[in-house]
């Protein structure tokens, strides 16, 4: 080892802007809907007006006779795809497989695709384009007491987890939590909307597409449309923002049939309305909470059993409760997500699925069990740290939530808090202030990459990585500098194309961790090699790894990230206004490859919990069976007056079975985020709101004297003169 | 897409005679409502006829002491012109409470009162409204209404206006001048907008053709001391769930003259006359405050989803007027 190379400072650790920063805030860097083609095709989705029912005929003539169309694809004449397969997430959803029958099963279905010489063209005969339908009586009623709910049998994880006897462990204790908890249907719309390009040479497919996982796409279409995966290529260099939602769809679907059909390219953008019933959301949950605990607030019980929804053409499981397995431990444990079919748009994966839900309903219950025994929510969780994972019984790779607290604690000065809630007021705002735990799963899956030794000296990593703005390509070029004893201006990462090889997808917050694995041991045997000091030749020397076995040799352990929420919110009862003032998040979570993006996905997920917490919400009309509002003006997000100083950090917590310490960061901020807000307007008011989001609306009439939502054991005085003129008493909120 | 045609008008004649030749035309603004409504498809003009350049983006001191406020004047210079921050502050903040800064800068006075409602079916076209297709129903009165109408709705329509410029220049008795082929013509603000009844989809008495051409906000001392209030879901870019706009002359604990006006509560700027007539002479405290809204929210008539809006205007007017009392004594 040189001298050089033993004082380099390491560039995992270090910050670093996005090294194509400058393409994108220039311009230069091209996303899917924008990168020219040769005779290009445009293609607008056609998506159902009824929300149940059969399609009777798609009258195509008028529109086939209109400027610029080209052809009208729908069930009628559309080629046949091979449904029969199991893909990287199971069995693929009718609603990306499009065209295949006349059923409509809900709102917003995609029922035929018109494609013409121009974008402006195709869509002015796609809304002109008549489709007739035999409507039938739709359901869309989301209930938890409904007979057809069911436990799901399928899923990487059981749906149901027990031990002990809960009703005995609730009646052997001193104190017990039974609260109801629920969250509405949430949306995850990245700021670039969905687009794909098909491109058909001779017998070999090319698709421009944005998405979370080039490998994961050919895999995909490949088996719809009975390719030889080797013939299918994917790229997507650029996306902009995924969280979940960027998969096979729809689009690429009909894009890739229309190319075939037209043998020329054919694109297909959604807009932000389609997106709403075409690329998945986060099912409304209804979670019950129950727990019990000695006085001291030692946990005897503790059940979660949540509710999610899901289409009637495809079985996805929100699992909520699932939050519950590695937090905390009692003798009774008991965790179950169930699930209805009703005519709704089938949801999906979005940020910390199952972890955000369900951290606001156990992160809630938490705090009100802090409150019945009077004892600080921190300590609480100090006295119930497990010493082993309360489901599997395996021992935690590593678990750091209490140090996440003790940190969190000093520099957001919990020490000082008066536990009472509703007696700090400032003009017409009541404050307080709460806490949560957060936790995710660490995962790794396996993943190839190619890493060059080019002649002049540079590296070159090829990986078929997707940068949904999280600032992977970044990460993995610090991660490919240290691998290789270089300077990151030396190594040049390419991702996004399916023919650099498989690997993992952008999801589950395993991405820079699964690629950082491969490049690191790509990089390993270049070394070696180079280290013989033979010549390199002008095609560079090239090492390929393939981390399949690496991963599959992991011991089985609980892996966690873990983390501390804590927030500060103003709310004024007399007009419903909830504001946060301040948020900290305290995170341990793996080696920080580069603390400025690292950051940036931290604050995104908290943020992201401030609108879940206060914000969002899909509303559907029960009569149409769509969404009412269904754009970013009727679907409230935080802007930026609702995000005040939001300040993340971390602790040293390096992964020890890790090459490079990584954890995983994608997902975690949002978790527990919502339920730290929530406990803070608990703190503020003296009303418990289990309902998200916590609404104008809703704190009024919780105001008013309560509602069964947002009941809870304190409810805020009247809202006459007194309370109205936000002038009075400190402790007017008590009831 | 539907294709359109475009103009530019560089006259007050040249507009009305663009508008004239099309039955299917618009006045176009700063488009930052009508564009996203041909968007959606709820608009689908023929003919688009751009008044942003007429002569019309003064604001000028009138003879009597009040204001003239050009038609094409935008929201960001109104809430920035020194008299109306001033004499009308009220007016100032409720500009500014509205929309974004690039919107704002877009935006146009004359534009900002032919904005139309934000109710999700109106903008919806594969949903029922009335004030879309007239006689095809309103889905909101048995479905989402939790930001409708609680004061002067019909079963035909609970839509809301949502103008917060309005709500200001209403209480401010602010008159609209418009001009038509066949000569000029002016409406108070308060008789601007129709009631709804049966007609949801007739919105404004402005007649046929007409372009308004600016509002004159006559002189009121009163207003000096006046405020607007905005309560929205987001601290901003959100419409409001409910607002007021009031000024308050008080001389030694009794109020002399009150302006008071709601926004997000009817189909129109609500001017509370009601309110405004038990504050007058009386004194000026939170019992009265809270007996005047009682007054004007008697008439209130909401939906299963939005009766908390009752609630909140009444502790809005409340807690306004009771800011605006406290300021006068100092």
């Amino acid at each position: 080892m040189t001298t050089a190379a033993t004082t380099r400072k390491s560039a995992v650790g270090t910050a670093h802007t996005r090294v194509e920063g400058y393409d994108k805030v220039t311009g230069a860097a091209r996303y899917a809907g924008e990168i020219p083609f040769a005779g290009l095709a445009h293609g607008w989705l056609v998506l159902s007006t009824v929300a149940r029912g059969r399609i009777r005929s798609v009258e195509t003539a008028e529109v086939l006779a209109m400027p610029g169309v080209l052809t009208v694809l729908h069930h009628g004449n559309a080629q046949r795809l091979n449904t029969g397969y199991i893909g990287l997430m199971g069995v693929p959803d009718p609603t990306c497989a499009v065209f295949q029958q006349d059923r409509v099963p809900f709102m917003g279905w995609p029922v035929a695709l018109v494609v013409a010489e121009t974008s402006e063209q195709a869509r002015e005969a796609a809304e002109a384009l008549v489709v007739r339908y035999e409507e039938e009586p739709h359901d869309i009623a989301f209930a938890a007491d409904r007979p057809d709910v069911y436990l799901v049998d399928q899923g990487p994880a059981p749906a149901e987890t027990g031990k002990g006897d809960v009703a005995a462990g609730l009646a052997a204790s001193a104190v017990v939590v039974d609260a109801e908890y629920t969250t509405p249907e949430e949306f995850h719309h990245p700021m670039e909307p969905h687009a794909a390009t098909a491109r058909w040479d001779g017998d070999l497919l090319d698709v421009v597409d944005s998405n979370q996982g080039a490998t994961w796409v050919v895999s995909e279409l490949a088996n719809l449309f009975s390719l030889d995966p080797a013939s299918v290529r994917v790229r997507s260099e650029h996306v902009g923002g995924g969280f979940g939602s960027k998969g096979v769809r729809a689009h690429q679907v009909a894009a890739v049939m229309a190319a075939a059909a037209l043998r020329r390219p054919v694109r297909v953008v959604l807009t932000r309305r389609q997106m709403f019933s075409l690329t998945g959301y986060r099912s409304p949950t209804i979670q019950r909470l129950r727990l019990g605990a000695d006085a001291d607030g030692r946990l005897r019980a503790l059940e979660h059993s949540s509710v999610s929804l899901t289409s009637t053409v495809y079985e996805f499981l929100e699992p909520a409760a699932a939050a519950s397995r590695a937090l905390y431990d009692a003798d009774a444990h008991h965790t179950v997500n169930r699930v209805v079919r009703l005519d709704v748009p089938t949801p999906s994966w979005m940020r910390a699925p199952g972890e955000a839900p369900g951290s606001f309903a156990l992160e809630s219950a938490l705090d009100e069990l802090a409150e019945k025994c009077g004892i600080d929510p921190i300590e609480l969780r100090v006295r119930n740290e497990p010493e082993r994972g309360p489901v599997s019984g395996l021992p935690f790779s590593s678990r750091n939530l209490i140090a996440c607290f003790r940190e969190g604690a000093r520099r957001f000065g919990w020490a000082d808090r008066d536990p009472r809630p509703g007696v700090r007021r400032e003009g017409r705002w009541l404050l307080g202030t709460g806490t949560a735990s957060a936790c995710f799963p660490v995962i790794a899956w396996p993943s190839t990459a190619a890493v060059t030794a080019e002649a002049d000296g540079t590296f070159t990593v090829r990986i078929a990585a997707s940068d949904i703005g999280t600032g992977a390509r970044t990460a993995l070029t610090l991660v490919a500098a240290d691998a290789l004893e270089v300077a990151p201006d030396r190594v040049r990462v390419r991702i996004g194309d399916s023919n650099f090889g498989p690997a993992t997808i952008a999801g589950g917050s395993m991405g820079t961790r699964s690629w950082s694995w491969a490049i690191t041991a790509a990089a390993a045997e270049l070394r070696e090699r180079l280290a013989s000091g033979a010549g390199i030749p002008p095609e560079g020397i090239t090492v390929r790894s393939d981390t399949t076995e690496a991963v599959g040799a992991l011991s089985e352990k609980e892996r966690h990230s873990f983390g501390a929420q804590f927030a500060e919110v103003a709310v004024d009862v007399a007009t419903g206004e909830v504001r946060v003032r301040r948020m900290l998040g305290i995170f341990a979570a793996g080696r920080i490859v580069n603390p400025l993006t690292a950051r940036n996905q931290f604050t995104g997920g908290m943020i992201w919990g401030i609108s879940m917490a206060l914000h969002e919400e899909a509303v559907r009309d029960r009569a149409s069976g769509g969404h009412y509002g269904a754009d970013l003006a009727g679907y409230h997000v935080a802007t930026h007056a609702d995000v005040p100083h939001v300040e993340a950090d971390w602790i040293d917590d390096p992964d020890p079975d890790d090459p490079v310490g990584i954890k995983g960061i994608g997902e975690i901020g949002i978790v527990g985020a919502a339920a730290a807000v929530a406990n803070a307007v608990r703190h503020a008011t003296g009303v418990r709101h289990r309902s998200l989001p916590i609404r104008p609306d809703r704190v009024i009439l919780a105001g008013a004297g309560g509602t069964a939502d947002a009941g809870g054991t304190g409810t805020v005085r009247g809202t006459g003169t007194g309370a109205a003129g936000g002038t009075g008493a400190a402790g007017e909120a008590r009831a | 897409m539907k294709e359109f045609g475009y103009q530019r008008a560089l006259d007050v004649p040249g507009a009305l005679a663009l508008l004239d030749a099309d039955a299917d035309a618009r006045f176009l603004g700063g488009g930052t409502n009508l564009v996203d409504l041909m968007k959606a498809g709820v608009e689908r003009p023929s003919r688009l006829v751009d008044v942003r350049e007429l002569p019309l983006d003064r604001i000028e001191p009138t003879a009597d002491g009040g204001l003239r406020i050009g038609a094409t004047v935008t929201n960001s210079d109104l809430a920035a012109h020194p008299g109306v921050r001033r004499r009308y502050p009220a007016l100032a903040q409720a500009v500014l409470a509205g929309a974004s800064g690039q919107l704002r800068n877009m935006a146009t006075v004359g534009g900002n009162l032919l904005q139309r409602t934000r109710c999700g079916y109106f903008t919806d076209v594969t949903k029922a409204c009335n004030k879309r297709v007239p006689g095809s129903g309103c889905p909101a009165v048995e479905g989402e209404h939790r930001n409708h109408a609680i004061l002067g709705a019909s079963s035909h329509c609970v839509a809301v206006h949502p103008s917060d410029m309005a709500v200001a220049l209403a209480a401010f008795d602010a008159v609209v001048s418009y001009e038509t082929a066949g000569g000029p013509g002016e409406l108070p603000l308060t008789e601007f907008y129709l009631p709804v009844g049966g007609t949801p989809h007739l919105e404004t008495a402005l007649p046929q053709g007409a372009l308004i051409t600016g509002v004159t906000l006559p002189p009121a001392p009163v207003a000096a001391l006046s405020r607007y209030r905005k309560v929205r879901e987001r601290a901003s870019y959100a419409f409001a769930i409910g607002s007021v706009a009031a000024a308050l002359d008080v001389r030694d604990g009794v109020t002399r003259e009150a302006r008071l006006a709601f926004g997000a509560v009817a189909s129109k700027p609500w001017r509370a006359r009601a309110a405004e007539r038990v504050l007058t002479g009386a004194p000026a405290d939170a019992g009265t405050f809270a007996a005047a809204a009682d007054a004007e929210l008697a008439a209130a008539e909401p939906l299963p989803h939005n009766a908390y809006k009752v609630t909140l205007m009444r502790n809005l007017v409340v807690a306004v007027l009771t800011g605006l009392a406290e300021e006068a004594a100092r």
